[in-house]
């Protein structure tokens, strides 16, 4: 159509787009990290990679629930089905991790799609939505539990190599390695969030989240983006069912598509500030550590605690919590809150 | 202004004159009858043996009126307050806990754990409203649904951190097999059913008899209507929180006898709490008992016809189907 | 021929007859009024032809294709667009990110599309509001933000629902104007719902009357207002204006 002319000097200056900043943030945390491990103790490395972990998790459950407004119950079905296609790949058909992720990444989006195409179809929203999740996962677990294909309850071990190996993504358990796959991985996390944002199909999926009428009227197929939302979210979180598989050496059907691993993919999103980029990050690298504190504290329990000694579950005591304080208190969460203050200056 | 806001078709639950059962979706009931029936002749095509079915059928149904009762709660929680109680079988599991000690720890009749249990739960359940929920309320749905998470992982992990992982057990003095309808049946198991059923008729009675009952009742159907004609609808949110957990805490010491007592245990209930509720339609009390039955017929006959799977799966794949097709669910008013 | 048909449509809810047997034709460029008392099924035709809810009966047929029962984002992209009476803005963007959904979603490329929908806010006359979040936005502003949002698409038929509504007569005056441009200019086709009967007797070239979901009569403007009918339905409503 055409425009009426007007005086381009009345016209402002667009604003800048948030997205080179974010690319920048992201290089230089990549930059910043990478020398860590030289820095840490072999102890302190783990709670890092478990930090790494967690992050990874929760920028893919942002992506779908925060990004996409589909409130994931049940992310530990791409979780799973991530490690156990690299652990059923390897330890049956002799193929390397690398590959298992590869076809992992496949399945999950394949499997969100499928769930996507389903439950958006009939028009379930919120909890009805999100027990949808939560019964596909859970289906995911009984049938591994039971099926013969994968081997039951017994899970799957990781043969042990003789020698280090990135074709086999194994190595001494406190190489350094083990952090920069980690890494590399959380970033990809990071630009696949920062880019789908920014694209098309991101902003496309946003509108849809904020009012799927108001999209559809302007000709944007809001299924559609929704479903492809779900399956960027997917793909991502099947690449940590892979990381964790590797580093831990051990999958079971509980482990891979139980609600814990779901529950935590969503704590450090929510802790950090939902529908944001850098929230799952913070919430991360708040929630991380909690393990190893309350671990530590447990072993050697102040007196008038005595009787926790060698006790577990603290920790998840404490993410509980921390999810109600932050929920009721800090509902933008923290990284959330601390951008509204810093915008109101 | 002139402008008029469209209203959305929602299913309105407004309390009308006539008598209950006559607003029973009885062409629905006969469909789901139907499929049970159905269900039945199939499995006894697989197993090839009556004594296995029957026995499947008694046993699903004993223990689905125990998942009605543990749904009724829940269920009701969510037609008054609105909230999706993801906490709803931590509860349950407390009240396990709490009756395994009554029981093993201080030599207690199984049943009479009722007697501390119910008020202890109900007392626990308005706490729990009133300090931590009542924050909430009015807010996202999904804000509550993960704060009801947040008070389910304190609870489970504080079972789990005070209690350890080892599972227990509560045993019924004089519990033995007992001949039912051509199968057999543990004494505890008929005698849950029982409580559960005469359970959930007193909270029948209570919502439909009761000046409290027609004050949650009009609070479900529309909150600000009965905030206008006086009824102090914060207090009926934290009475209604209260009788829904003390459901749970009820089902809990039923039950007792008849699983491991973990502080996992909970969760299980939890989630088949949930199916039961979507099954029933959220909301709808009524509903709620017939979808236990369903669960847990679902649940024994699906041993029977996917051997080898967990029976649970069968479940799931119900809840699925009734998610999509009927997420009013099965014996909600008719929805459009 | 007309470019957008409606023959015979109907819908009821629970009973009522919100649109019942309702037909209508507009011609390429013209601009077509609809009046009516409230709930006369006005917005409720809108969503029918839109895709929003599907028709009980009765066909819409957009320049010579059936659209009768089409997803919204299908008719949307066939060239007809709409504004929500009860306006529904992106909630968690500006209205620069408001209006540059929209133009993506007309098909610009992701390079153009912040510059033209900075055009369109200017002409829609939103530049004091283009870098603000919706949220706290007067009436005013956001009524034009639809507006903006459904002309970003480019579309052939424009759909409105009371846009002018909530506005004080001194906004009023510069929609108008956009209003007649995009018809003179742009050649949009205009189907609009307005309660303010100046900007209905200025603008279109035809007005349909709806009561209790039916029409009532279709005409010039001057014929309607001296319709005792239209006079009639319209008794008991206090004026508008
Ligand atoms: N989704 C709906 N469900 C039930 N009734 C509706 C719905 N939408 C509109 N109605 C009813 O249809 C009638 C027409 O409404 P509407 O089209 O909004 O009128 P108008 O826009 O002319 O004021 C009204 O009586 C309204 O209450
Ligand atoms: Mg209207």
């Amino acid at each position: 159509m055409t425009t009426t002319t007007q005086p381009a000097a009345a016209t402002k200056a667009l604003p800048k787009l948030p997205w080179s900043r974010h690319l920048l943030v992201t290089a230089v945390l990549a930059v910043v990290l990478i020398p860590l491990p030289m820095l840490l103790d072999p102890a302190a490395e783990a709670v890092a990679i478990r930090v790494l972990l967690f992050a990874i998790m929760s920028i893919s459950w942002n992506i779908m629930s925060g990004f996409g407004g589909l409130f994931s119950f049940g992310h530990a079905a791409f979780f799973g089905i991530g490690a156990y296609s690299t652990a059923w790949l390897q330890v049956e058909k002799g193929v390397s991790p690398w590959i298992g992720m590869a076809v992992g990444v496949v399945i999950a989006a394949l499997f969100a799609l499928v769930m996507g195409v389903l439950a958006l179809r009939y028009k379930l929203k919120g909890a009805y939505f999100a027990l949808v999740t939560l019964a596909f996962a859970e289906m995911l677990r009984l049938w591994a539990t039971n099926s013969d294909l994968v081997n039951r309850a017994v899970g799957y071990h990781v043969p042990l190599r003789p020698e280090e190996s990135w074709w086999w993504m194994q190595f001494a358990p406190d190489s350094a390695n083990y952090f920069f796959i980690a890494l590399g991985l959380m970033i990809l996390g990071l630009l696949v969030s920062i880019l789908f944002l920014r694209s098309r199909a991101g902003q496309f999926a946003l509108a849809a989240r904020d009012d799927d009428e108001a999209s559809a009227a302007l000709g944007i197929p809001v299924v559609r983006y929704k479903v492809l939302t779900m399956m960027v979210s997917a793909a991502l979180m099947a690449t940590a069912g892979t990381l964790y598989l590797q580093y831990y050496l051990f999958i079971d059907p509980d482990l891979a598509f139980g609600s814990a691993m779901s529950i935590q993919a969503i704590l450090p999103a929510v802790i950090g500030g939902v529908a944001t980029i850098w929230g799952p990050v913070i919430g991360a690298v708040v929630l991380g550590p909690l393990t190893d504190i309350t671990a530590t504290l447990l072993r050697n329990p102040p007196p008038f605690l005595d009787f926790l000694a060698g006790r577990g579950g603290l920790d998840v005591v404490v993410y509980g919590i921390l999810l109600v304080i932050i929920i009721l208190v800090l509902p933008k969460g923290i990284y959330g809150a601390l951008r509204d203050r810093w915008s109101r200056r | 202004m002139t402008s008029q806001p469209m209203v959305a078709d929602q299913e309105t639950r407004t309390p009308t004159p006539s008598a209950w059962w006559a607003r029973l979706p009885w062409l629905r009931i006969g469909i789901v009858l139907a499929a049970v029936v159905a269900a039945i002749v199939l499995a006894y095509l697989r197993s090839g043996s009556t004594v296995v079915v029957t026995q499947a059928v008694v046993t699903g149904i004993l223990i689905g009126g125990v998942y009605g009762l543990v749904a009724m709660g829940l269920t009701l929680i969510f037609g008054v307050l609105d909230i999706v109680n993801f906490a709803h079988g931590s509860f349950l599991a407390i009240a396990l806990f709490l009756s395994y000690y009554l029981v093993a720890g201080m030599g207690m009749h199984p049943y009479l754990a009722l007697l501390i249990v119910l008020p202890a739960m109900f007392l626990l359940g308005a706490l729990v409203q009133r300090f931590v929920l009542a924050g909430a309320m009015g807010k996202p749905l999904e804000n509550q649904l993960l704060i009801t998470l947040g008070i389910s992982l304190v609870i489970e992990n504080s079972l789990l951190l005070f209690f350890g992982a080892n599972p227990r057990s509560v045993s019924l003095p004089g519990d033995q097999g007992v001949a039912i309808l051509g199968a057999v049946a543990e004494l505890s198991r008929i005698l849950a059913f029982v409580g559960a059923l005469v359970l959930a008729g007193l909270l029948f009675l209570l919502l439909r008899r009761t000046s409290l009952g027609t004050a949650i009742r009009a609070v479900a159907a529309n909150d600000a209507g009965a905030q206008m004609v006086g009824i102090d609808t914060r207090w009926i949110y934290m009475l209604t929180f209260a009788i829904g957990t003390a459901c749970a805490g009820a089902a809990g010491v039923l039950v007792a006898p008849l699983v491991t007592i973990e502080p996992v245990t909970g969760a299980l209930f939890n989630i088949i709490a949930f199916v039961v509720v979507v099954l029933g339609g959220m909301g709808n009390v009524v509903g709620a008992l017939l979808g236990g039955l369903v669960v847990g017929l679902a649940e024994q006959l699906g041993a029977l016809l996917l051997p080898g799977q967990s029976p649970l799966l069968v479940v799931f794949i119900v809840f699925v189907l009734v998610l999509l097709l009927r997420p009013q669910g099965l014996f909600g008013r008719s929805g459009s | 021929m007309s470019l957008l048909t409606v023959e015979g449509l109907s819908k009821s809810f629970k009973g009522l007859r919100a649109v019942d047997d309702v037909s209508f034709e507009v011609e390429q460029g013209a601009i077509l009024g609809i009046i009516g008392p409230n709930g006369a099924g006005k917005t409720t035709a809108f969503n029918l032809i839109a895709g929003a809810i599907k028709p009980d009966a009765g066909t819409v047929t957009l320049d010579g294709k059936d659209i009768t029962g089409h997803p919204p984002h299908k008719i949307a992209a066939a060239g007809m667009a709409r504004t929500f009476q009860l306006m529904r803005p992106f909630y968690s963007m500006d209205v620069l990110q408001n209006v540059t959904v929209a133009v993506l979603a007309g098909g610009a490329s992701e390079k153009s599309a912040r510059d033209q929908a900075a055009g369109i806010i200017e002409r829609i006359g939103l530049s004091q509001w283009r870098d603000s979040p919706t949220e706290g936005l007067p009436t005013a502003a956001l009524k034009r933000l639809e507006l903006a949002r459904a002309l970003a698409i480019k579309p052939r038929v424009l759909l409105l629902d009371e846009v002018l509504a909530g506005l004080v007569p001194a906004e009023r005056e510069p929609v108008l104007g956009l209003l007649e441009e995009l018809r003179t200019q742009d050649g949009v086709t205009l189907v609009f719902v307005e309660h303010i009967m100046a900007a209905v007797m200025r603008l279109s070239d035809s007005v349909l009357v709806l009561n209790l979901g039916q029409v009532l009569t279709q005409g010039s403007p001057q014929e309607v207002t001296s319709d005792p009918r239209v006079i009639e339905a319209y008794l008991g409503e206090e004026p508008s204006a």
